[in-house]
């Protein structure tokens, strides 16, 4: 047999890390569940757990957590997604937050998270007996996340306790829990930011087109340049948003993220930016800034 | 590096940036050798720190830096609140970075002895350590470890960075000094590829650019030889086709595939394979991936496999080549890492992962832990957090491995607390013990007990073990030559005539003693398989190797047989004048006198020879083997 090398490159070895570590969830949990985001990064684990199955369907629904407060873009692009994809597509909306009436404007962004995200995505897991959920998170984002495992392990009360990881080995994966235990599974943890958006380029993924600049009606909030979704957002007296060019690097809920001016408007134009860019992702997330190590606290009490 | 401010450049790197390699490295040190500063620098300098977390460290260094008004780097990395409280790395984690060759994932792992485990944990995906070293301190015990801990998880590139150099005003001489001081260690240790950098993190002198304050070193920079040191990735697709499956793809009744992650070999359309543990052989009809079928598939690829028929296979099955298959044991000698709180405790059963095999196991009480800082080995009942040590597992079903030292995936394995199902150790295959159920063994028709009936007699193994000159093998002579008279079919194994032909190759080196053992081990266990009375007359000074051999045996066929004599006697008969060498230093690692001879704790035979005579100890092994036949 003639041997020729190949040489993978560092987005091969990648996409194959992260469908190995879905195959292992597959393989090794009860009731396993994807999380969707809607963003960027659920994207590409979606698309991978495509790869990984085919010419299966992935064997798992996806869960997404909903506010009620994501751009109307994202639900447009979810509902078509679920559709094309051909996975069953959970959502939950929080009844308790719901009722409440929970929402950014009155409510600030710590209590709107915690309720609508936090307390809605442990309501869901254990509504549906979900052992394994799929989060697309990655170590590049923050400076807890670099410590956390690709099998992050949730006690019965869902709390992360960063003392007590298991080890991971080479490519092995502990997946054995006691009963009303979960695993939290992060297939994207060896990626970065570029990594990702070069990957959706390079496989041409579908994203929402907000990820995209075009002109949008905004208004400035403490620092935050706003997008103006739809008329829930209170406008204070004599104010009228402004069209201007702007795109985003993450989406969540349209009150809580910030958007930036930008002339790319195609994905290469994009990955160009980014590597000029000289700040970081979350920067345009209002809910990381809450308090000094919010994020360690937050994942702490069972926030993704 | 990235982050260049020209548009050019930038177009250039998004051009090569899809095509970039990978590379994973771990940094160790001790706490104050400045690792963190230096991985701070790397992020830096690679223009990895944005804006507003340059702001972020900007305040954070004023408010509880170590730096005064300098950037303290170190707080960049140092990620969860309890380590920026006690100012020290608990945990791995893991960094970024790239340039316009490759992308860089970084294990930054703390350097305490009692996070041993982290450290391990970091470098098992490692292809290159960083080892640092405090050009003030030169090399301590701490850097002994690192480097001993990053060559048994088998990490072949090794970069020793002498950092702080600008505590030392960039003094060559000094330098030197640390340098061969480690290269001296690390070549008993066996590593090869030893690199050195002077460097200080603080100044990034020799990180990402050529210091001017040393203009003495021409070498490389750290960045530079990141870049370019040949790391070979494809090593593992030059050896045979290895793919665990991890899982079974059915969406249909007309389709039925096998998804794993190729860790060896190539694999092709029309190829034929072999799956184990059964043995059964099947064609490759294709590779399915959800972009388009591969013409090929290599070592570190996730693909789908379909066979030609239908072939019984499933998780934990391994897909081989058909024409060298891997090993299959239910007992290995194995090197433990001790991860948990919770000791070892011999006999107990755990959960044993290796690959997607998971099986149950025990582990046998250890033959000797490692001294991490002396590499001395000791005497061990157990395993603590942090201890590593090599012991004896037992599992209950057949396992698919290959040694460590080939293949990390199939011979690396975890072991499973059964009632915490926390990870509480990393082993790693040195050997199969008895391969019990070896597939692709020849089917022999006539059995070992046919062959030992025909001679009417108990195969068994005497083992004849004690100091040099302490009358082994006149007494194994005189035993052979009476059971020869009582029309047994025996065989004497002689230490001396062994070197001058299988065992030619091995030295006195302990490791070179192990070998020769196991190999006689191996020899007599073929011997006992064709029914024959085995005689060996070796020192055999370590429990551990003579257990090795017990444990290769049938049960109550090995026995040991501990010649008891004292050193003073024994060199006082020196009959070949061996002692004599030995005490003017001209032979080395002579056993009792510069190596150490364990005494047998329960030998079945034990004979004093200051009580007995050659002849009445022959005359006691033969009633004692055949009063127990």
């Amino acid at each position: 047999m003639a041997l020729e090398k190949i040489t993978l490159t560092h987005l091969q070895r990648l996409e194959a890390e992260a469908i190995h570590i879905m195959r292992e969830v597959v393989a090794e949990a009860d009731k396993a569940v994807m999380l969707y985001s809607i963003g960027k990064d659920s994207a590409v684990m979606l698309h991978l757990a495509r790869k990984a199955f085919y010419p299966s369907v992935p064997p798992f629904p996806l869960l997404h957590i909903d506010t009620t407060w994501k751009f109307r873009a994202m639900y447009e692009f979810r509902d078509q997604m679920a559709r094309e994809c051909g996975m069953h597509l959970i959502v939950y909306q929080n009844p308790e937050a719901k009722r409440r009436g929970i929402n950014p404007f009155e409510h600030g962004s710590a209590l709107h998270t915690e309720l609508w995200k936090t307390e809605g995505l442990k309501q869901a897991l254990v509504q549906h007996g979900f052992d394994v959920a799929f989060g697309g998170a990655r170590r590049d984002e923050e400076k807890s996340r670099a410590k956390e495992r690709v099998f992050s392990f949730r006690s019965a009360s869902q709390r992360w306790d960063p003392k007590q990881q298991r080890p991971e080995l080479w490519h092995l994966f502990n997946a054995k829990k006691a009963k009303g235990e979960s695993i939290r599974v992060f297939p994207l943890s060896n990626w970065t930011e570029l990594d990702i958006w070069q990957y959706i380029h390079a496989e041409n993924i579908p994203i929402v087109s907000l990820y995209l600049s075009a002109p949008r009606p905004t208004v400035v909030r403490d620092g935050l340049l706003l997008m103006v979704d739809d008329d829930r957002f209170p406008l204070h007296l004599g104010e009228v948003p402004t069209s201007r060019s702007i795109r985003f690097r993450t989406l969540g809920c349209y009150p809580l993220t910030g958007a930036f001016e930008s002339m790319a408007a195609t994905l290469p134009e994009v990955i160009r930016e980014m590597l000029v860019t000289r700040t970081s992702e979350r920067h345009g997330r209002a809910i990381d800034h809450d308090q000094s190590a919010s994020m360690e606290r937050k994942k702490q009490e069972g926030y993704f | 590096m990235l982050g260049g401010d020209t548009r050019e450049k930038v177009h250039e790197s998004f051009a090569q940036d899809p095509h970039k390699t990978l590379l994973r490295f771990i940094t160790c040190g001790s706490v104050d050798d400045g690792k963190s500063t230096l991985i701070g620098r790397l992020l830096y300098d690679s223009k990895m720190i944005l804006e507003d977390q340059l702001a972020e460290l900007e305040a954070d260094s004023k408010r509880i830096g170590t730096q005064g008004e300098n950037i303290d780097f170190a707080l960049l990395v140092d990620g969860l609140a309890a380590e920026r409280e006690q100012g020290i790395t608990i945990d791995v984690a893991y960094r970024f970075f790239s340039t316009e060759r490759r992308k860089f994932i970084v294990a930054d792992t703390p350097g305490h002895e009692q996070y041993t485990r982290n450290m391990v944990t970091g470098a098992s995906t490692a292809d290159l350590a960083v080892i640092l070293i405090d050009a003030r301190k030169g090399v301590l015990i701490q850097t002994r470890r690192h480097a001993y801990l990053a060559h048994l998880i088998g990490i072949r590139n090794v970069v020793l960075a002498v950092n702080k150099m600008d505590l030392i005003g960039y003094d060559q001489a000094k330098c030197q000094a640390i340098v061969v001081e480690f290269t001296a260690f690390a070549n008993s240790i066996g590593i090869k590829d030893l690199v050195v950098i002077p460097m200080s993190g603080l100044g990034g002198d020799n990180i990402a650019r050529h210091s001017d304050k040393m203009p003495w070193y021409t070498g490389k920079t750290l960045v530079e030889h990141l870049d370019s040191v040949a790391i070979d990735v494809n090593v593992d697709q030059l050896q045979p086709l290895r793919m665990p499956v991890q899982w079974v793809n059915r969406p249909n009744l007309d389709f039925r595939g096998f998804s794993g992650l190729i860790c060896a070999g190539v694999v092709k359309p029309g190829d034929t394979i072999r799956v184990l543990p059964s043995g059964k052989t099947s064609t490759v009809s294709r590779i399915v991936t959800f972009d388009a079928e591969l013409s090929q598939a290599v070592a570190g690829q996730s693909v789908t496999l379909t066979f030609s028929d239908e072939v019984d296979c499933s998780r934990g099955d391994v897909i081989v080549a058909a024409d060298s298959p891997p090993q299959v044991a239910d007992q290995f000698e194995s090197t433990l890492v001790w991860l948990s709180e919770e000791p070892l405790l011999p006999g107990r059963p755990y959960w044993l992962k290796l690959a997607t095999q998971t099986v149950g196991a025990s582990v046998h009480a250890p033959k000797y832990q490692v001294n991490v800082n002396t590499l001395d080995q000791l005497a061990a009942k157990t395993l603590e957090l942090n201890a590593i040590g090599v012991a004896n597992i037992v599992t209950d079903r057949p396992v698919v491995f290959e040694p460590y030292a080939i293949n990390r995936d199939l011979g690396g394995f975890i072991l499973i607390d059964k009632i915490s199902n926390a990870t509480v150790a990393a082993g790693m295959i040195n050997f199969a013990l008895r391969r019990s159920q070896n597939i692709h063994w020849q089917a022999i028709e006539v059995s070992r007990e046919g062959r030992a009936a025909l001679k009417h007699q108990r195969p068994s193994v005497l083992w004849f073990t004690g100091l040099s000159g302490a009358g082994k093998s006149t007494i194994a002579n005189l035993v052979e030559k009476k059971l020869h008279r009582m029309n047994r079919h025996t065989f004497m194994l002689d230490g001396d005539n062994l070197r001058h032909g299988l065992n030619k190759d091995l030295g006195f080196t302990d490791a070179d003693r192990v070998e020769n053992i196991r190999r006689v081990g191996e020899v007599a266990k073929l011997m006992t398989d064709a029914g024959i009375i085995v005689i060996t007359a070796f020192i055999s000074p370590f429990r551990a190797e003579r257990q090795m051999v017990r444990d290769m045996m049938a049960p109550g066929e090995f026995i040991e047989i501990f010649v008891d004599t004292r050193l003073s006697v024994a060199e006082q008969r020196d009959v070949k004048g061996l002692y004599k060498k030995a005490r003017a230093g001209k032979l080395a690692n002579f056993t009792g006198i510069d190596s150490p001879y364990e005494a047998p704790i329960a030998a079945e035979i034990r004979i004093d020879t200051s009580g007995m005579t050659p002849e009445q100890a022959a005359t006691l092994v033969v009633d004692e083997l055949l009063g127990g036949s």
